[in-house]
């Protein structure tokens, strides 16, 4: 080594022949030791990274279910048994696959509220958001489809429920869901084909859509919990004064983050990997049963909330389209949210007291909602759905409004933070 | 600030979870009492289970070997005390009833046991054996409160000797309210109750033979992850002294 | 960057993560490694086999498939024990050194009883498997044919105790497996003793 190592251009050996065809050095710069994320990142900001965690476990785990996995409906429920007690460890990797599709949700639930609350869909982030909303489409679509392959009698008759949803809708639905199923009845050819999807075709588009989330991300920056954007103050070197190096900083406080989340993950694999029958259902230990439905059919716990808005609108004029209509309308309107927003600041901490409460109470809307629709439904329960149906709405639609006129606080011009 | 107001929300909701959705709906069942370690319990289920439900009932998940290593249960053993319905060690437990004839006599095939445990949990299994009464109305002469109009017989009544219901009417409307031993059998009714416990508890360990070993290897890999919690924590807290 | 950076304890708590890391990276990688191990499925169907030989004519071969390769037991004459010898000198191992048997059977006739002969029918050029071609002076392999097997697939030969001959494109005697006899007429294969089934 001399002293003209300041040229990485001419960097020799291995690193230098990879570099000379191939922008690996540039890149690694660009998205990893030179890409200054903003020095306040609280906890909230770790569940970006989890989500991916979560992505790779799903990803080897899943691989490794598909070597011994069969996807026909003669087969499956007894290879998802040979899986759990004739190859070895087989329990374990599908363990990690269930639990894995419940923590998927919970990170990315919280990374979405994190965004709600800071504010991280506000331009310039819009199609950061999007993209995120998609992967959470995707997520949902996985989920579903995933959720048959044991075939197990809640696997079968929720596919049932779901797909009858398309039914619903005027004029195509029969033959949409029809074609849906290729099929009259949720068969050995729907299982197949959702085999397919849920292990090729969705985690391609999964893939490619997380890598353009976080090339939206390192083109804008991140957001952070001020909301304020730490490109206007630089250094004389170009550096964000208020920024750190993803790499080592981001990656270590990361770790740190991965290690506890790895803690509670681990911990209901290996002591409650049913976890009281949210993560593993009970009746799905019974084959599929064409002939006899559970005593009380519900989605896996992350699709409940939409679910109870579903059973919370009564059908009228002939059809019972509303309630499909009023669940995928919920989650269309997560995409409309950086332009819903009004408010002059981006962080909930600049933001009024409306818009506090009104967070809150989308917040505990969600929640009721998730448990509205766990439960078999009672009058209780409809007008409780019906109540928090109405709240998550206005959360949305009321936006514009209460976001222009709540009052705010100022905005400092640099991020707050207090070293440690 | 917002994340100290919602964090004891979200520990709570996790906390609340588990308990909102239930194997069994209706009133809650008094737990089985088994115990998934006690090897003794499991291996007189197992004796149980061979002499009394695999005559009807498979358990097609498990092989007898597996049975032998986890129970601790000799080749010899195994083989002249639990393998009835089959020759070799290496074979899953088939019911002795063909598939056809059970259809003739029962209407119905009983169904397959491996993954019962899991599917209706030990307390209503518990419940359900214990539930047994006289009723002449029914082909098989009995009848369950857990299962009304099964098409099980009582294949324990020689055990637990024969049970009679007695119900009560409130309101114009009859209501359960308890057993009577009016037969007795060749146990006392502890003895009966400890048999259905070990009958449990070896379903219990069929369902998922490998939860000892789950729990077991848990205890290492969270205190391997405490290791490394307490390594990367350390380490984050070591670089961000350079963060003013 | 701080006034008073300690680097002898930051790299001391890098190095610690990044061994504790190491070693969580291979436990985690243990299970899935393991789990291309042949299955409880896998083994309890490649179990030892039973074979009933009481229906086997003297001078006739019979064969049964264990662990999806076949398995042939061939009942030999005392005319066949003959060939064995006249074989010999052609052979390119005839003492079975470089070959894959039990201790018992490593014998000339490469059986436990010279007159059952269990062998694996793979050839060990590159497995196909050989042909019974039991007659001496067989046309259809050559006419000074001792008798034996054929490989149809590159023409290796191989005498009635599977020993290989020389020149032919097979580097080792065929495979004999583990097996006992449970009575004089049953062997189990793929077991040295009787007691596992």
């Amino acid at each position: 080594m001399g002293n003209d190592n300041q040229t990485t251009s001419q960097a020799k050996g291995l690193w230098g022949w990879i570099n000379a065809r191939f922008p690996l050095d540039t890149m690694l710069k660009e998205h990893v030791t030179e890409y200054y994320a903003p020095k306040n990142f609280n906890y909230w900001y770790v569940f970006g990274v989890l989500s991916l965690v979560v992505l790779v476990i799903q990803l080897v785990s899943g691989i490794f279910l598909t070597m011994n996995y069969k996807p026909a409906a003669t087969e499956a429920f007894a290879s998802v048994e040979y899986i759990m007690r004739d190859v070895e460890w087989g329990w374990l990797i599908r363990y990690m696959h269930s639990t894995g599709a419940s923590a998927f949700f919970i990170v990315v639930y919280l990374h979405m509220f994190r965004a709600l609350m800071y504010g991280s869909y506000r331009a310039p982030r819009e199609l950061l958001w999007i993209f995120g909303m998609l992967i959470y489409l995707c997520l949902m679509a996985e989920a579903f489809m995933g959720y048959l392959l044991p075939w197990g009698n809640m696997s079968y008759w929720g596919a049932q429920v779901i797909v009858s949803l398309f039914g619903t809708i005027p004029v195509i639905g029969d033959s949409l869901s029809e074609w849906i199923k290729g099929d009259y009845f949720i068969s050995d050819i729907t299982l197949n084909r959702f085999f397919a999807l849920h292990v090729i075709a969705i985690p391609l588009i999964l893939v490619f859509l997380v890598v353009a989330h976080i090339l939206a991300l390192h083109e804008v920056g991140s957001n952070n919990p001020d909301g304020v954007e730490i490109k206007k103050y630089k250094d004389s070197s170009g550096r964000p004064l208020d920024g750190v190096a993803f790499h080592p900083y981001m990656t270590i406080k990361d770790l740190w983050g991965i290690s506890v989340f790895l803690l509670v993950y681990c911990g209901i694999i290996f002591f409650a990997p049913t976890f009281g029958g949210l993560f593993l259902e009970a009746p799905n230990f019974d084959p599929a049963n064409p002939m006899q439905t559970p005593p009380h059919i519900a989605p896996v716990w992350y699709f409940t909330p939409f679910y109870a808005m579903l059973r919370a609108v009564p059908s009228f004029a002939g059809t019972q389209v509303w309630g499909v209509l009023v669940m995928f309308g919920a989650i269309a309107l997560l995409f409309f949210l950086p332009w819903l927003d009004k408010s002059p600041v981006k962080s909930i901490r600049y933001k009024g007291p409306i818009t506090k409460i009104a967070l809150t109470l989308f917040a505990i809307s969600f929640v009721v909602l998730a448990y509205c629709g766990m439960k078999p439904p009672s009058t209780t329960l409809l007008l409780t759905s019906r109540i928090f149906t109405f709240v998550y709405f206005a959360f949305f639609l009321l936006m514009p409004w209460y976001s222009r006129i709540d009052a705010v606080k100022p905005v400092p011009e640099r991020v707050t933070y207090h070293a440690h | 600030m917002l994340i100290k107001k919602f964090a004891p929300a979200l520990a709570a909701l996790a906390l609340a979870l588990p308990v909102l959705s239930q194997a069994h709906e209706g009133p809650a069942l008094p737990s089985a009492g088994n115990d998934i370690r006690n090897e003794a319990s499991l291996q007189r289920g197992a004796r149980n289970f061979v002499n009394y439900c695999s005559g009807c009932h498979s358990a097609k998940y498990i092989r007898y070997n597996r049975i032998a290593a986890d129970l601790h249960i000799g080749e010899a053993e195994l083989k002249q005390n639990l393998m009835f319905t089959s020759e070799k060690t290496a074979d899953t437990i088939v019911s002795a009833l063909p598939a056809a004839d059970a259809k003739k006599w029962f209407g119905v095939v009983p169904p397959d046991l491996s993954l019962m445990a899991r599917s209706r949990g030990t307390s209503y299994i518990y419940a359900f054996l214990h539930s047994f009464y006289r009723d002449p109305s029914r082909p098989t002469g009995v009848n369950n409160t857990m299962l009304p109009g099964t098409a099980m017989p009582h294949v324990l009544s020689t055990l637990q000797g024969v049970q009679t219901a007695v119900f009560k009417t409130e309101d114009g409307k009859s209501e359960f309210e308890k057993f009577e031993l009016t037969d007795k059998g060749s146990m006392t009714p502890a003895e009966y109750d400890a048999f259905v416990r070990d009958t449990v508890n070896f379903l219990e360990y069929i369902g998922e033979p490998s939860q000892t070993k789950r729990q077991d290897l848990g205890v290492w890999v969270t205190l391997f992850l405490l290791l490394f919690g307490a390594f990367s924590y350390l380490l984050y807290k070591e670089y961000w002294r350079d963060v003013h | 960057m701080s006034e008073e950076v300690d680097l002898g304890r930051r790299r001391l708590l890098t190095t610690a993560t990044a061994l504790t890391g190491a070693v969580g990276v291979v436990f985690t990688a243990t299970p899935f490694l393991a789990s291309w191990k042949p299955s409880a499925r896998a083994k309890a169907m490649g179990a030892p086999i039973e074979i009933d030989l009481s229906k086997l004519e003297p001078g006739s071969m019979l064969k049964v498939e264990w662990r999806g390769k076949p398995v042939w037991v061939v009942r030999r004459t005392p005319e066949m024990l003959k060939q064995l010898e006249q074989a010999t000198p052609f052979l390119l191992d005839p003492k079975s050194e470089g070959s894959v048997q039990p201790e018992y059977a490593k014998n000339e006739a490469r059986a436990r009883n010279p007159e059952y002969f269990v062998v694996l029918g793979v050839c060990t050029h590159l497995g196909c498997s050989p042909l019974p071609k039991f007659d001496a002076a067989d046309v259809t392999v050559s006419a000074d044919w001792p008798g034996g097997f054929y490989c149809p697939c590159h023409g290796s030969k191989f005498d009635l105790s599977g020993r290989v001959f020389k020149g032919v494109p097979a580097p080792a005697n065929l495979t004999v497996p583990p097996y006992s006899f449970l009575t004089d007429t049953r062997v189990m294969v793929g077991s040295d003793t009787s007691q596992s089934a």
